[in-house]
């Protein structure tokens, strides 16, 4: 095993393939994927049903077919990879420290180390959620694996916390599967999936969406034998009088995604505590030279599509920054103001295009996302609605922006 | 008539209102594309959706291979063609692609893989 690499890619899911692909494409050749599971795709191994891919590829794929082109395309090219390997540690200088199955411990000094780690869900200790703690209650992701992957069926009577897309997703997975799914319950007064996935997930098997509710006591000893549902104000906050019982044998938990950050931590990555993800500039650098994220490492998507078009961003980035040894510098701030929940990058330099991806903090109907920069407008979008489901994505032009003043973001 | 449906052909997920009489869509607003019209059309005569789930595979190096339709099906025929896909078993190895059901119950749909399986040695 080597001991350099021009480039190490930190998880092989959408994120880290696109990446590098594409900086093998511009030339940088000398690279290395390690991936922690024994397949390469990351997340999309699970994701079976159709909806990838309508903007990458015009077509609409499952997510195994979406990763398999990537896969595809890694292998043509030759591009190294290890699967079986876990990455333990990246230091402020870029080695990698990682254990595989196949070489034991391997140390890596990388020119340059791409974070494409992807995410993992929030679970119950995350929510307080009273009551005991039997078996039957899982994370959405969790459930999906055993389904999709493991051939474990989960349970027969379902109700299912949280209106994340991929408990919609898996209320429709549990019902094809023959198990009864009672409800969604969602303690905002808004779903927080895709309006798309509420109707074919949801609608279309009778499964009742239930807004401003959420569980205040789960019951049962070995075996979930229940939960009780109650109505919430506008804090957030159960009513006490509008208590529900209904008996069930499973709890799925779909409350959230966040950023899955402790080796960029180990490697003095600064976090951004809106993302939970790195602060980047647009060349998806972060704050460590020559350390570089994307996908949902950087900041939770929801199209897998995008993650792939923002690894190879990064990809290209990264490639200059081998070539000429530094890139650009970004002293110009993105700032989210308001109604905007997060930007993505979050500095700039202020002489060339770059995309900005943003999500808004609530359900909002006839509005603009605008962008200005001292005082002056430089880009105004229409919206005829916008959710916090959907990450909004627009280009802004290195020849409209100035140099000097910061970036504001609002939505209006 | 005024409905109010929500296009589930790409991630966009607009909510078009539609004018409707006997069955026929006199005209929508608020779809981003012309699919949007179509789909309406569609779902008002014979709403059809697609469906994945998966099969088990013997001599595989995974115990489960997904599975998708390749055409909208008709929505009331989904738990039939779940119980029909429900009764094939797989041999490893298997191809990306791959047809397991023809024209599955005659709905003019294929049932094909969607994830390479490579067999396992020895077996
Ligand atoms: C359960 C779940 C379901 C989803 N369903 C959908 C969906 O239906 N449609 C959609 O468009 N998007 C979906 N998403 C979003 C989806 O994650 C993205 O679309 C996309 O897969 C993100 O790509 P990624 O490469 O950033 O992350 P991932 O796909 O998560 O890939 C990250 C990879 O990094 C590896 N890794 C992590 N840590 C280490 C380490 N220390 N060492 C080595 N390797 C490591 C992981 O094993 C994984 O393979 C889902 C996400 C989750 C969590
Ligand atoms: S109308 Fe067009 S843009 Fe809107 S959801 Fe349907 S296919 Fe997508």
């Amino acid at each position: 095993m080597r001991t350099e690499r021009q480039a190490v890619i930190v998880g092989g899911g959408p994120a880290g393939l696109a990446a590098a692909i594409q900086l093998y494409q511009q030339g940088v050749k000398d690279l290395l994927i390690l991936e922690r599971e024994h397949f390469l795709g990351g997340i999309l191994r699970q994701c079976i049903h159709d909806g990838f891919g309508l903007t990458r590829f015009g077509e609409t794929l499952s997510g195994p077919e979406y990763a398999h082109r990537f896969i595809q395309q890694v292998e043509d090219l030759g591009i190294e990879f290890i699967t079986d390997c876990t990455v333990l540690d990246i230091s402020h200088d870029r080695v990698v420290t990682a254990v595989s199955k196949a070489h034991g411990m391997i140390q890596v000094k990388a020119g340059a180390v791409i974070l494409s780690m992807g995410c993992r869900e929030r679970t119950r200790g995350a929510l307080s959620i009273p009551g005991t703690r039997p078996s039957g209650v899982y994370n959405a992701g969790v459930a999906q694996s055993y389904i999709n992957l493991q051939n474990i069926m989960v349970g027969k009577e379902v109700v299912i916390l949280g209106s994340g897309d991929i408990g919609m997703i898996m209320a429709r997975r549990l019902t094809l599967e023959g198990a009864h799914v009672q409800g969604v319950f969602e303690v905002q007064p808004y779903p927080s999936g895709l309006p798309r996935n509420i109707e074919q997930c949801l609608n279309d098997y009778n499964i009742p969406l239930h807004l401003s509710h959420t569980v205040v006591d789960i019951k049962g000893r070995e075996r979930l034998e229940g939960v009780t549902v109650a109505q919430c104000d506008e804090q957030l906050k159960p009513i006490p009088g509008t208590e529900e019982y209904y008996p069930c044998d499973t709890l799925i938990l779909s409350v959230g995604l966040i950023p899955e950050n402790e080796l960029s931590l180990a490697a003095g990555v600064e976090l951004d505590p809106r993302t939970k993800g790195a602060y980047v500039d647009e060349y998806y650098q972060t704050n460590v030279e020559g350390v570089f994220a994307a996908g949902n490492v950087l900041h939770v998507h929801d199209l897998v599509d995008f993650v792939s078009l923002e690894a190879e961003a990064l990809g290209n980035a990264a490639a200059e920054y081998l070539k000429v040894g530094t890139l650009p510098p970004c002293p110009l701030e993105v700032k989210a103001g308001q109604e905007v929940g997060h930007v993505i990058p979050q500095r700039v330099s202020g002489t060339r295009d770059f995309t900005l991806s943003l999500r808004v903090r609530h359900p909002l109907r006839d509005c603009a996302v605008v962008v200005r920069q001292n005082g002056k407008e430089l880009l105004r979008k229409k919206m005829r609605k916008a959710l916090p489901a959907e990450m909004i994505q627009m280009k802004l032009l290195g020849e409209k922006l100035s140099s000097t003043g910061d970036l504001e973001v609002c939505v209006e | 008539m005024k409905r109010t449906f929500t296009c589930v052909l790409c991630p966009n997920g607009c909510d078009i209102e539609a004018e409707l009489e006997n069955g026929q869509v006199l005209g929508v607003e608020g779809n981003l594309c012309p699919k949007g019209k179509e789909y309406v059309t569609q779902e008002v005569v014979d709403p059809r959706r697609t469906i994945a789930t998966s099969v088990p595979i013997e001599g595989g190096e995974i115990p489960l291979v997904s599975v998708r339709v390749t055409q909208p099906i008709p929505k009331g025929r989904i738990f039939d063609v779940m119980k029909a896909i429900n009764q094939v078993r797989l041999q490893a190895p298997v191809h990306i692609g791959q047809v397991i059901l023809p024209n599955v119950l005659g709905l003019e749909s294929d049932v094909i893989i969607t994830k390479e399986v490579k067999s396992v040695q020895g077996q």
